[in-house]
């Protein structure tokens, strides 16, 4: 009891208790990325030294390093944290809400669905203003988990049901995508086919500014939740018992996982197991008690993104290889370990 | 008036009826096992009674008033449920297991009340775990485990506990534990028990009231030394048996018939079917 302590205020109903490993853990993953993002928006083509950065930041910088860094780097790594966070929160809520460690935005196919709304917007509605996009690629994910949810649902739903069923539907999602690459105009497919392997090339404050409401209102509804996840990962009926109207909850909760979901995707592509590798550290590094994976998986997403797009971009100058590619390169092997510890369960 | 009882209830799966037009009490302060055959219903009822599962038609009712009409916040104040061999997350701390006994008095600003604590700390020293309560659960020993259950629902706060067969895969010390704990719960401080037991003799020695189901309803319910006779074990189990008296307490024992091994010199009449 010692790993906890508490604060209370005198007079309003208001306390926390709070995990001390967590909050330092939390910390010095905020100050981690914190130094990463400021080293790596110093490096690239023209390198510039950390304390430049620092300086550019405070607004007391050299005209060109600061040309360079607001205009060109900065947006970028503004967007690999704020993407990063988001699919992190995105996956920490749908192991919760499933029980199930294998369960992912990406894996499920619900990344693949916003994919698709996504890349129809592009196609169709070109007239309309880009900042609807998060709102497509939202309802791309939203009607796949919905369909998920229906077809695995058989008095319940097993964690194996719906990890079979999603990996079917995420196959079905990136045919729909393809499809409808090879019957869009020529300059379209090219952008198409970076956006979805997953990178955040060439992004401007636009796109910061076009996602950052979003998650910083769905981050807000995350916390005020965390109560209704706890109870949630003890099961449906011990969920019941202590007064939990469980399936709105789970209805609500799954809304903002494909609304964090939409929102990275609709900036990032498909980031490929980011959603599924972040819960895991955290969990982990401070257990599973969801405020605790909430705080720490936040950083931990961030981190991953901005040191995956810090290797694509600067290991293999001149070329600038997509995030999404590295993220699956250490994804995919942990996602067959996972696989493969559980095989007897 | 009871806290708890039922009213023309029926239950089903699909298209088959499960409990058909149920009026029943459970006595309020006292220990009620249900007991039956595997399948008979038991289970099926209890879960009814904590809104687990919803009535095809009758009512369940909680201090008078229908259970579905209640918030289920102030259900959760009032009765908790334990589902049987329920699974925590890998790596939760039995304190942060616990405290999830709070989420009816809980808000996001409120998380961590004076009450929640004297309640949270008082359910892991009524369930011996104070010195475990920051190991994770997933390490302790089965015994262990069902009591760190057992205290969320302390933590809850409840006059009412309900239970699906707390005793499972436990061993027989264990088992003992786990109902002598029960038992405390219920003597001292006057708490109604609910709950599903598979043991015959167990269920009679720590029930006030059991009550046996089968046939889409209840056969027979009322204090053991009363109800339980050769006839009831034979109608509700099918099993021959010889009802005979626990030479420790006093209460009702079941000898099943069989076969088995016979020691030699026993009276022939005790053996035979």
């Amino acid at each position: 009891m010692k790993t906890y302590f508490s604060l209370r205020h005198r007079r309003f109903p208001v306390s926390l208790h709070i995990h001390k490993r967590t909050l330092w853990v939390t910390l010095l993953l905020a100050l981690a990325t914190l130094v990463v993002a400021i080293i790596s928006t110093g490096m690239g083509e023209m390198n510039i030294s950390p304390i430049e950065v620092v300086k550019v930041l405070l607004g007391i910088g050299g005209e060109q390093e600061t040309l360079i860094v607001q205009e060109f780097r900065l947006p970028r790594i503004v967007v690999g944290i704020l993407v990063g966070a988001a699919l992190a929160v995105a996956g920490s809520i749908l192991q919760g809400l499933v029980r199930n460690p294998l369960a992912a935005p990406d894996i499920l196919g619900i990344t693949g669905g916003a994919s698709v709304t996504a890349v129809a917007f592009l196609l169709f509605f070109e007239t309309l203003s880009i900042k609807w996009l998060p709102g497509a690629s939202f309802i791309g994910a939203t009607l796949i988990a919905l369909l998920l949810y229906a077809l695995a649902w058989k008095k319940g739903v097993t964690p194996l049901r719906l990890v079979m069923i999603g990996v079917g539907l995420k196959i079905v999602t990136s045919a729909a995508v393809t499809l409808l690459i090879t019957f869009s105009p020529f300059l379209l497919q090219n952008r198409a086919i970076l956006w979805l392997t997953g990178s955040i090339y060439g992004v401007s404050w636009d796109d910061v500014t076009m996602i950052s409401p979003w998650i910083v209102i769905l981050l807000i509804l995350s916390v005020i939740m965390t109560g209704r996840v706890n109870v949630q990962q003890l099961g449906s009926e011990i969920a019941t018992s202590v007064g939990n109207t469980v399936n709105r909850d789970n209805f609500l909760l799954l809304l903002m996982c494909t609304a964090l979901t939409g929102t990275a995707v609709a900036v990032g592509g498909e980031i490929s197991f980011v959603a599924l590798l972040a819960p895991h550290i955290s969990k982990q590094l401070v257990g599973p008690s969801f405020g605790s994976v909430l705080s720490v998986s936040i950083f931990v997403g961030a981190l991953i993104i901005l040191l995956a797009d810090l290797v694509a971009r600067v290991a293999f100058a001149p070329l600038d290889i997509p995030v999404g590619v590295f993220t699956s390169a250490i994804g995919a092997p942990f996602f067959i370990y996972l696989l493969y510890k559980k095989r007897n369960q | 008036m009871q806290a708890l009882q039922t009213n023309a209830l029926t239950l089903s799966y699909g298209d088959r009826n499960i409990i058909e037009n149920l009026d029943m009490v459970v006595p309020a302060g006292k220990i009620t096992v249900f007991i039956g055959s595997n399948g008979c219903g038991k289970s099926t009822l209890l879960r009814s009674l904590a809104r687990l599962l919803k009535p095809k038609t009758g009512a369940v009712l909680l201090d008078g008033q229908a259970i579905s009409k209640w918030p289920t916040k102030e259900v959760a104040k009032r009765m908790a449920i334990l589902p049987q061999s329920p699974i925590a997350p890998e790596g939760l701390t039995v304190l942060q297991l616990v405290k999830q006994g709070r989420y009816p008095y809980q808000n996001w600003l409120q998380q961590w009340s004076e009450e929640d604590e004297k309640m949270v700390m008082g359910a892991l020293a009524s369930t011996r775990l104070t010195e475990l309560a920051d190991r994770p659960v997933d390490s302790l020993s089965g015994g262990q485990r069902q009591r760190a259950w057992i205290a969320m629902t302390l933590a809850q706060g409840t006059n009412t506990i309900l239970l699906d067969e707390p005793t499972t895969y436990l061993d027989m010390t264990h088992q003992i534990e786990i109902l002598d704990l029960l038992f405390e719960l219920n003597e001292q401080e006057g708490r109604t028990i609910v709950m599903v037991l598979h043991d015959l003799n167990l269920a009679c020695r720590y029930a006030h009231h059991i009550v046996a189901v089968h046939d889409q309803g209840i056969y027979a319910q009322g204090k053991p030394e009363e109800i339980i006779t050769e006839d009831l074990v034979r109608t509700v189990f099918q099993m021959d048996c010889q009802i005979t008296t626990d030479p420790l307490f006093g209460t009702p024992m079941c000898i099943p018939f069989g076969k088995g091994r016979k020691v030699v010199g026993m009276k022939k009449q005790m053996v035979s079917v």
